[in-house]
């Protein structure tokens, strides 16, 4: 590989380190105080509290900035009229503060150069650097079509690159929440029910008697209205069964732990669906009005036994019947929760629609403590010219594969930024808006052939994340406290609006990610697109429509609006579901059109050989990705990652409690750090466990740097789900490294 | 008037939210808290089982700390809160080593600092921070001398445990169990 595009670290030019960090960060983080606080007599002085809604994850719960009369950010809390937080943060967004204060910070933009042979960034002014992306992009168009710049987004920023790619006559827009998170889910529920559960899900756990979680460990991913539902159905005693190869904390929460081999859940639900059927316990009035293709499912789990999967999932068979017996009590209000993220095994569209089928079994879509039907608020486009149409699309670069996939697969268009002798629709510059691709995306070597090849790399974060070492240019955006972004809108139990707007004026040269959008428009002869000055003029207009405005927001922040539509499905009515026959389809004959199962089978999935062990990654409710890692009000609750080993594993190799190994995977590739064991009962002895987004490898990211290891590293191997292009990324297997291995030291 | 807290533990996931949420309200200095998340394990697998508890100072009705402290900067304030008068602190230690819930530390600025049960907030007619914020709603702060308050409910309801009670400290927070 040519390093056309050497990584460089940003923290070699020593800027701005000292510039800005002054009286505010270190207040801002708690270092000294301002006030006299001691005998906790008084009250901290407040100036004004400002709308916002968090961006620490991608729940967005709405809250309050509480800005000091000297305009520093002294605590954010949830506002108590958005049913996405009832006014209670998580301790992300509580922490996002450390995000705003957090030393390490872009501060300015920066631009590659080539000094004395070696490649290194140099500051730049935001007009060097704007006109030097629309000078790349204009050739990039002229030379090979508008269609050859992507965007790869995640959250409020996406938005408005979206725009201006749309404007641009590209719709090559993509992000990893879809083919590395939930798209499986999505897809599976679609097919079933002709609609997806939604982010926030319309999952009604407040009022359920029973939930079931496989593979989701709400809790420790930090969902907060799902969170707080849980505690409330934990509260009025409902069942919770939790199906999860490690004791999660929903687990010890539950009155049934099943500690599934890892990979054969597509089993137990078999199973469960035949013990619903030839027990004879399923919703059979539910299924009669709002079901089809009974017959098919009912010969088709014909042999799927208890005592079947007893030899496969490790599950006892009176286990699976008497959880089976739970759900079919309890139902409707019954939830076999659909998780999110999904990408598994490469069969995970199936195992999703299984879960969608067991749903449907007890009736509970459209039933109070089941799944709620949405109702959500729509908000008018601020008028704006067409957009030209794309010669080309994002599903083109599908060539012919997951035909089922509803939005853009990442890793397609990673693989059409890697040029090839007659590859008819080629990528050549890439946007990437608040993600991480480098933590984010597996297959490493893909990625950065990729990377090379491109003619323009444009990052846009907050922080110096790996990514922005590969960028040409990296734009440094303001955090969600120091910006307007657009509204919140959302499909709940209540259609909800909420604001964000600034709380101080942006620290450094900082920019809003919709103002760098406007003005690389304007220089692409774009302005059109952008017919205002500042998009609080975008808001306001929005607002106007619905009959709000943006004063009137500045002061509530968070706007409920009263449903026109029922919230659970009126038995008396002529409920019609959104598939093409207006019935939950038990037998998708869309996916047998496309060449798949149209009911799903259990596959047996590649296990450890000896001596390695199953890696399985999951959440701290602390920690938001990789994004997190570097944030001081968080890390001190959690600083790095452990691996969780089960002691009889522990005692085989010889593993001490806090003991540092390196884990290698089946493929010979050893973690860049090593890892704390953690010895405990809780999990399995054919798995260890660590929690996602640490073992940063970037300097500049002073505090997360060498902290943990970065699961992404370790998944090579992927199963790609043909029905969507999901990533599967459980399938990879690792053993413990004791002694430091030989390498060369990455940056 | 005698303020306490009740803590459920069959609700706390141990996000530690009541730890951030008291940070930026008493400009705790980072690296140092006045709560924490405590988590047990027992049993082997499959038969484990967890607690998960979020714990502070317990201010409690036989304080060792008012007791040893040689300036009167540890004392009780209004309800049963045990405070620590900053100004009179000289950061001798004698109430760290004294705690049996390593409930305070030594500030950088000299003295000694732990849960004031946020105190501020309380005499304006709030809950404390950690108890504001928990997602899961999991903690309970009032009167107990108050027969309607939903600290005394709670405890008059379920089991509770409170820590070390074999210090005789009388600790004021009860763990639901």
């Amino acid at each position: 590989m040519h390093t056309r595009r050497k990584f460089i670290k940003i923290s070699s030019l020593g800027i701005g380190a000292t510039a800005f960090a002054g009286g505010m960060a270190k207040w801002a983080i708690g270092s000294t105080s301002p006030t006299n606080i001691s005998t906790g007599s008084q009250s901290l002085a407040f100036g004004k509290k400002v709308a916002t809604y968090c961006e620490v994850c991608f729940w967005k719960c709405a809250g309050w900035a509480y800005v000091t009369p000297n305009n520093q950010i002294q605590k954010i809390i949830g506002n108590a009229d958005d049913p996405q937080c009832n006014g209670r943060l998580c301790p992300r967004g509580t922490g996002g503060v450390g995000m705003f204060s957090d030393p390490d910070r872009l501060k300015t933009p920066l631009m590659r150069v080539t000094k004395n042979g070696e490649q290194t960034y140099r500051e730049a002014s935001w007009d060097e650097a704007l006109d030097f992306i629309a000078k790349k992009m204009k050739e990039i168009a002229e030379k090979y079509g508008p269609e050859s710049m992507a965007l790869f987004n995640h959250g409020s920023s996406g938005k408005h690159f979206t725009q201006l790619l749309n404007a641009f006559g590209s719709n090559n827009v993509t992000a990893p929440s879809f083919a590395q998170c939930r798209g499986p889910r999505d897809t599976g529920f679609e097919l079933t029910f002709g609609e997806s559960v939604s982010s926030p899900e319309v999952t009604d756990i407040r009022d359920t008697r029973c939930m079931v979680l496989i593979g989701s460990h709400i809790g420790e991913n930090m969902h907060n209205g799902q969170v707080q539902e849980m505690s409330e159905a934990i509260d009025k005693g409902a069942v919770i069964i939790t199906v999860d190869p490690r004791l999660s904390t929903a687990a010890s929460k539950s009155k049934y732990w099943l500690p599934i081999k890892p990979s054969t859940d597509l089993a137990l639900l078999l199973s469960w669906i035949h013990v619903l059927i030839y027990d004879d316990i399923y919703n059979k009035e539910y299924v009669a009005k709002y079901a089809e293709g009974f017959n098919e499912l009912k010969e088709h789990v014909k042999d799927f036994t208890p005592e079947w999967a007893y030899g496969i999932t490790t599950i006892k068979p009176e286990q699976i019947r008497q959880t089976a017996r739970e759900m079919a009590n309890a139902a409707p209000a019954v939830i076999i929760h659909p998780g999110r993220h999904t990408t598994w095994y490469g069969d995970d569209v199936q195992r999703s629609r299984a879960i969608a089928i067991l749903n449907a079994l007890l009736g509970s879509w459209g039933n109070r403590g089941g799944i709620f039907l949405k109702e959500g608020i729509k908000i008018p486009e601020f008028p704006r010219p067409a957009y030209p149409k794309p010669a080309w699309s994002w599903q083109d670069t599908l060539n012919g594969r997951y035909p089922l996939a509803k939005e853009s697969i990442t890793n397609t268009i990673i693989e059409a930024s890697i040029p090839e002798e007659g590859k008819e629709h080629q990528i050549k510059g890439w946007i990437v808006s608040g993600t991480n691709l480098i933590v984010s995306i597996p297959l490493k070597e893909q990625l950065m052939k990729a990377m090379q090849s491109l003619e323009l790399l444009v990052v846009v974060d907050t922080m110096p994340m790996e990514i922005t070492g590969y960028a040409d240019v990296v734009l440094p955006e303001c955090t969600y406290l120091e910006r307007y972004d657009d509204l919140r809108a959302t499909a709940h139990r209540e259609p909800t609006l909420c604001l964000r707007m600034p709380a101080v004026e942006p620290l450094y040269e900082t920019k809003p990610a919709w103002w760098i959008s406007k003005q690389i428009g304007e220089r692409l002869g774009l302005g059109a697109y952008y017919n205002y000055t500042d998009f609080k003029e975008v808001i306001d207009w929005q607002l106007k429509q619905v009959g709000l405005s943006l004063s009137e927001m500045e002061r509530i922040g968070t706007k409920k609006f009263a449903r026109k539509t029922p919230v659970y499905i009126d038995p008396n009515s002529d409920h019609q579901f959104k598939t093409s026959s207006g019935k939950i389809h038990f037998y998708s004959k869309e996916l047998e059109e496309a060449g798949f199962d149209p009911m799903p089978k259990y596959t047996a999935h590649d296990q450890p050989e000896d001596g390695f062990y199953r890696l399985i990654y999951g959440r701290a409710p602390m920690h938001t990705f990789s994004r997190t890692a570097n944030n001081r009000n968080l890390v001190a609750l959690m600083p790095e990652n452990s691996v969780w080993v089960n002691p009889q594993v522990a005692e085989l190799w010889g593993l001490k409690k806090d003991q540092y190994v390196w884990l290698k995977n089946q493929d010979g590739i050893v973690s860049n750090f090593s890892v704390k064991v953690r010895v405990t009962e809780r999990i399995r002895w054919d798995s260890v466990y660590i929690v996602h987004g640490f073992g940063h490898h970037h300097k500049p990211l002073t505090y997360a740097f060498g902290r943990g290891v970065n699961d992404t590293e370790l998944i090579s191997k992927i199963s790609v789900d043909p029905i969507m292009g999901g990533t599967g990324m459980r399938g990879n297997f690792v053993t413990f490294v004791k002694v430091q291995p030989k390498k060369e030291a990455k940056s | 008037m005698r303020y306490a807290m009740a803590i459920d533990t069959r609700k706390c996931v141990g996000c530690s939210d009541c730890v951030v949420a008291c940070q930026t309200e008493n400009n705790v200095p980072l690296g140092f808290c006045r709560d924490w998340v405590v988590e047990v394990v027992d049993g082997t697998y499959p038969n484990v089982s967890i607690e998960l508890r979020s714990e502070r100072c317990n201010h409690c009705d036989n304080s060792p700390c008012v007791r040893c402290c040689p300036t009167g900067a540890s004392h009780f304030e209004e309800g049963g809160i045990v405070l620590v008068e900053h100004n009179k602190c000289i950061g001798c230690g004698a109430c760290i080593q004294a705690c049996p819930y390593d409930a305070r530390y030594s500030h950088p600025e000299g003295y000694v600092d732990k849960c004031t049960f946020c105190i501020h907030r309380v005499r304006e007619g709030k809950d404390p921070a950690c108890v504001s914020v928990c997602p899961t709603s999991c903690m309970y702060f009032g009167d107990l001398d108050d027969p309607n308050s939903k600290v005394v409910n709670m405890l008059k309801n379920r089991k509770f445990k409170s820590l070390a009670p074999e210090a005789g400290t009388k600790p004021q927070i009860f763990y639901l169990v």
